[in-house]
């Protein structure tokens, strides 16, 4: 338990396909709408995290915004999460009393958008580029073959987790593919990277979010009902994929689920809501073992078994994920967006009950991770 | 326009050594003289123990195939499908390649065949490559 709380949340009016929207404009609607939610205006907000480009200090410019306390931690689509823990240490510290956190990103119109040319000097460009790598088909693919070999995951159960996704999305108006899917759909998708189909990775849209954190007891002075941040947890595996320590497995996983969960006091047992980084099919797969909600091994069969899909014991990624609502890039606003959601009762595809939220956050190809564990109540 | 030739590392003084050894036609890996493990890629500092007292050798040039992906969309100078593989290397230490001398198809590349380097030009370097062990480029 922090004592700090999200009582600001919102994406972008639209997220999909928006090419009259640069980078920076992304930014500054999902902000300027997470902060109608929480009842606040840009002079209220002390405090700004984003990722690296455009950064925070040109995101606060753009909005007004005069932080006494900026946080550009950029470690791909999970920094977000990161965000969110740092925004807790400050606010504890007294840095900051009202952090704003946003995600813009024209990935799909390319407007604004800056790219990330490694450099032929980098440990990437020397010992990774020269072999064709090139971009994240390419590279967050590679490890899934020996997952398959060690644990006997079939190209049948993996397929089964878009399928899953794809019943969520069916409930989301927002999401980009609602049409249902079958195991042999995705299966007769073309070849993007194998083992992967096309139906086997993510989305390539345009869209944003804004998050608004402050303490619990501000909270109580606030319009919307307070999400607490309950524990956090954030780390690194490799910057490379060829150096993750075991394939079938993410360090990074393990260690930050594992720091915010003994944070906020809970086991997988009380967890009602799952969001896990789903760039690509096998990485839900590894989340949920990863976490410990299944053992090794058993993540393939729970899926195919339809335990994450609507109306199963471990809801899964109910916006419908990465693989059919949007996936901008930097796809971890929207986790914590979706587990808001579901902890103030208003999602597209609400789950009963929701009290206990959980989103793993993935940042570069299993370089680095953050979760958090959200509650709408304090234990 | 895109560039449509296939990347050419630029060495650093910390990888010089490396890059060397493959002009020569060796695999060139650095261990640590205070704790003993073999490590890639190349740094100033051992990364299991923190020492400083690290040494160049030349490795077996012995492996096998931990995993790889057969893309379907190509770098820019690459031709499509192509596998990007990573190698363990009998020293201890894994690192990415191609497997050449075979077709990169899932039919012949099976996880933990036995393989061996070899080396490719690639602009003014020679990059080590795998292939089959035991057979003839």
């Amino acid at each position: 338990m922090t004592g700090v709380a999200i009582v600001g949340a919102a994406e972008t009016d639209e997220v999909g396909v928006l090419p009259d929207h640069s980078t920076l404009a992304l930014h500054v609607e999902g902000a300027r709408n997470a902060l109608a939610d929480a009842g606040l205006r840009p002079s209220d907000i002390d405090g700004i995290a984003s990722v690296s480009a455009p950064g925070p200090i040109q995101v606060a410019h753009a909005l007004g915004v005069t932080p006494r306390w900026i946080d550009g931690t950029g470690v791909g689509g999970t920094s977000f999460l990161f965000h969110v823990r740092h925004a807790v240490a400050a606010i504890q510290a007294g840095h900051a009393a009202t952090v704003l956190i946003t995600h813009g990103e024209s990935g799909r119109s390319r407007v604004g958008a800056t790219r990330y040319p490694h450099s032929p000097s980098s440990p990437m460009g020397q010992f990774e580029a020269p072999y064709g790598t090139f971009g994240p088909t390419t590279t967050f693919t590679i490890p899934l073959l020996r997952y398959m070999k060690e644990f006997g995951l079939t190209p049948e159960q993996l397929a089964s987790v878009p399928v899953a996704q794809r019943k969520w999305a069916a409930l989301n108006p927002r999401a980009m593919y609602r049409d249902p899917i079958t195991v042999a759909d995705v299966l007769a998708s073309r070849m993007i990277s194998y083992p992967f189909h096309l139906l086997e990775c993510c989305l390539v849209t345009d869209g944003g979010g804004a998050l608004i954190v402050t303490s619990a007891e501000r909270a109580d002075d606030l319009p919307r009902p307070p999400v607490h941040v309950l524990g956090t947890g954030e780390t690194f595996e490799s910057p490379m994929i060829s150096q993750m320590a075991d394939f079938t497995t993410s360090a990074a996983f393990r260690r930050s689920s594992a720091d915010a969960f003994a944070e906020a006091g809970v086991s997988t047992s009380d967890v009602d809501h799952v969001m896990i980084y789903d760039a690509f099919a096998h990485v839900p797969i590894y989340g949920l073992e990863d976490m410990g909600f299944v053992d090794r091994g058993e993540a393939g069969p729970f899926i195919a078994a339809g335990h994450t899909s609507p109306g199963g014991r471990l809801p899964v990624n109910t916006n419908g994920g990465g693989l059919s609502y949007t996936h901008t890039g930097m796809y971890g606003m929207f986790l914590i967006q979706e587990s808001v959601r579901q902890l103030r009762g208003e999602a597209a595809a609400q789950v009963p009950g929701v009290e206990i939220s959980v989103a793993l956050g993935n940042g570069g190809m299993f370089m680095a991770a953050g979760c958090l564990v959200l509650g709408n109540r304090l234990p | 326009m895109a560039e449509r030739t296939k990347p050419v590392p630029s060495p650093t003084p910390e990888t010089q050594p490396y890059w060397d050894g493959a002009a020569a036609g060796e695999l060139r890996l650095q261990r640590c003289t205070d704790c003993g493990a073999a490590f890639f890629y190349p740094r100033t500092s051992c990364p299991h123990c923190g020492s400083a007292a690290v040494e160049w050798f030349t490795a077996s040039g012995r492996a096998t195939l931990y995993s790889y992906t057969i893309t379907h969309r190509p770098a820019p100078g690459f031709d499509a499908p192509y596998a990007i593989a990573v190698v363990q290397l009998a020293e201890g230490p894994r690192m990415m390649t191609n497997i050449v001398g075979i077709p990169n198809t899932p039919d012949h590349l099976v996880l933990d065949m036995d393989l061996e380097v070899t080396f490719e030009r690639r602009g003014d370097l020679a990059l080590p490559q795998f292939r089959p062990a035991g057979e003839r480029a």
